[in-house]
């Protein structure tokens, strides 16, 4: 199983409706560091307890990039009842995507 | 008890675990971040030799599953620090991680061989007035990580180099919130923007014609009023009507509210005069630097921190060799990235063979 699919047509429903934090991958397909960030997002994804995963592509849905003010990818964003509430650019390792998802 | 600890899993370290492993000898590669090094962020690779078209990506993987298939292992754990085994501290030796073998020059004779010169805490701290006085050819090295310690025969130092910072207060927390090191990777979230690219050699002026392309300004600002870039290119680039140039010029200033970048402050080296330039994206292009300070104590660092190294890549330490972009050299390539590889850990399994005769 990998991250879920979340477009702009469906971000308020899947992402900003969600009763349990959902953490979104923002990435593209020409992205090398993004295209090493997906086995971990989907790793993370297939262990998740307590909150979701999904990944949004950057090229299809330039309307969310702007209202989060993405400005570089792989973005990973945090969000929780509707918020924005952690944010991190570039590649990270596992442990450190964890530690978003923390509090 | 390795052969050979390759730090940094980029073109250069990678390419030496293969020319480890494929000699017969174990490789350890650790690596703090992701593997690949510079190389990931570049779209299409046309001068690799023998490959007339790959991505950045693809290349990458391609190196790092070859080198993973033969036999190297790759960790990914942050190199703190390079020291002689034997000068440790022996009480290191509670680690949760690899049993550290700590051999004295006399049992190196013995055991090297074996690969069996393992040996307690206690006769290393016994032994240690004899290890003094043999210092040099034969010593271990110990290197600890963000998660343990491990020994090896000899070190290849590939820690490659990273874009260069400005060194302004809050441009670590802009990266990815307008200020960028990298136009083809982010270049396209600036679309009808006005950015700005910063140096004055060929990557800056490339930067530029490339985000004039799709913003609605691009300023390209430089510390002196001529260009390191090809003059050609430089033309080009005069020529784009939304290009604006900024010379004798550096950024002074990051403003940003919230969102991210807002605008920079520009300060003009002759006149003083400080110029608010408003703009979404800053395109850092002003040079790689090295990061092997960690490893003075067994590397010579030139005054820029690029480890001092001919083209037999030994460093001066015994035992302690360097491959890449990290060292001294002319041309950074991803060939001569590679070709650093081969030559240091040929030169390494060299030095291992020869501690045994």
């Amino acid at each position: 199983m990998a991250a879920t699919k979340v477009t702009q047509a469906d971000f308020e429903e899947k992402v900003l409706k969600s009763d349990v934090p959902v953490l979104v991958d923002f990435w593209a397909d020409w992205c090398g560091p993004c295209k090493m960030l997906s086995p971990i997002i989907n790793e993370i994804a297939d262990e998740a307890k307590g909150f979701k995963v999904m990944s949004c592509d950057a090229d299809e849905n330039p309307d969310i990039l702007e209202r989060y003010g993405i400005r570089a990818i792989p973005t990973l964003i945090v969000f929780k009842n509707g918020d924005a509430i952690h944010q991190s650019t570039g590649f990270i390792p596992k442990e450190q995507v964890l530690k978003l998802l923390e509090d | 008890m390795y052969d050979v600890i390759i730090v940094g899993a980029g073109t250069a370290g990678l390419s030496a675990a293969i020319y480890t492993v494929r000699s017969g000898k174990s490789a350890l590669v650790l690596e703090a971040t992701s593997y690949g090094g510079q190389i990931i962020n570049t779209p299409d690779i046309e001068n690799y030799p023998g490959i007339a078209h790959i991505s950045g990506f693809d290349f990458a993987t391609g190196l790092y599953n070859q080198a993973k298939d033969l036999g190297a292992e790759v960790k990914f754990e942050r190199v703190i620090s390079i020291t002689d085994a034997a000068s440790a501290n022996a009480d290191t030796s509670a680690s949760a991680h690899e049993a550290i073998a700590t051999p004295t020059k006399k049992q190196i004779d013995v055991d090297i061989t074996a690969n069996s010169s393992e040996v307690s805490a206690a006769s290393n701290k016994k032994q240690a007035g004899v290890e003094t006085e043999a210092a040099g050819n034969g010593k271990f090295k110990l290197v600890k990580t963000s998660g343990g310690e491990y020994t090896a025969k000899a070190v290849i130092l590939a820690t490659g180099a990273k874009n260069r910072p400005l060194g302004l207060p809050n441009e670590q927390a802009l990266v990815g919130k307008g200020v960028s090191y990298c136009a083809t990777c982010d270049g396209m979230f600036f679309r009808k923007k006005a950015v700005a690219v910063n140096g004055g050699g060929n990557t800056a002026v490339e930067d530029a014609a490339f985000l004039a392309n799709y913003c609605s300004k691009v300023y390209i600002i430089h510390r002196r009023d001529t260009f390191r870039a090809d003059a050609a290119e430089v033309e080009r680039l005069r020529a784009k009507e939304n290009v604006e140039f900024v010379l004798n010029s550096t950024v002074t200033k990051l403003n940003a509210d919230t969102s991210g970048l807002t605008s920079i402050d520009v300060t003009n080296k002759t006149t003083g005069e400080v110029r608010n330039l408003p703009v979404a994206g800053l395109f850092v292009a002003i040079g790689q630097a090295p990061d092997n300070s960690a490893f003075s104590n067994v590397a010579k660092l030139d005054p820029k921190g690029y480890i001092e190294a001919g083209e037999d890549l030994k460093t001066g330490t015994e035992g302690i060799f360097t491959a890449g972009d990290c060292r001294t050299k002319a041309v950074r390539q991803l060939t001569t990235a590679a070709s650093d590889g081969a030559v240091a850990a040929l030169a390494a399994c060299h030095y291992i063979d020869s501690l045994t005769v």
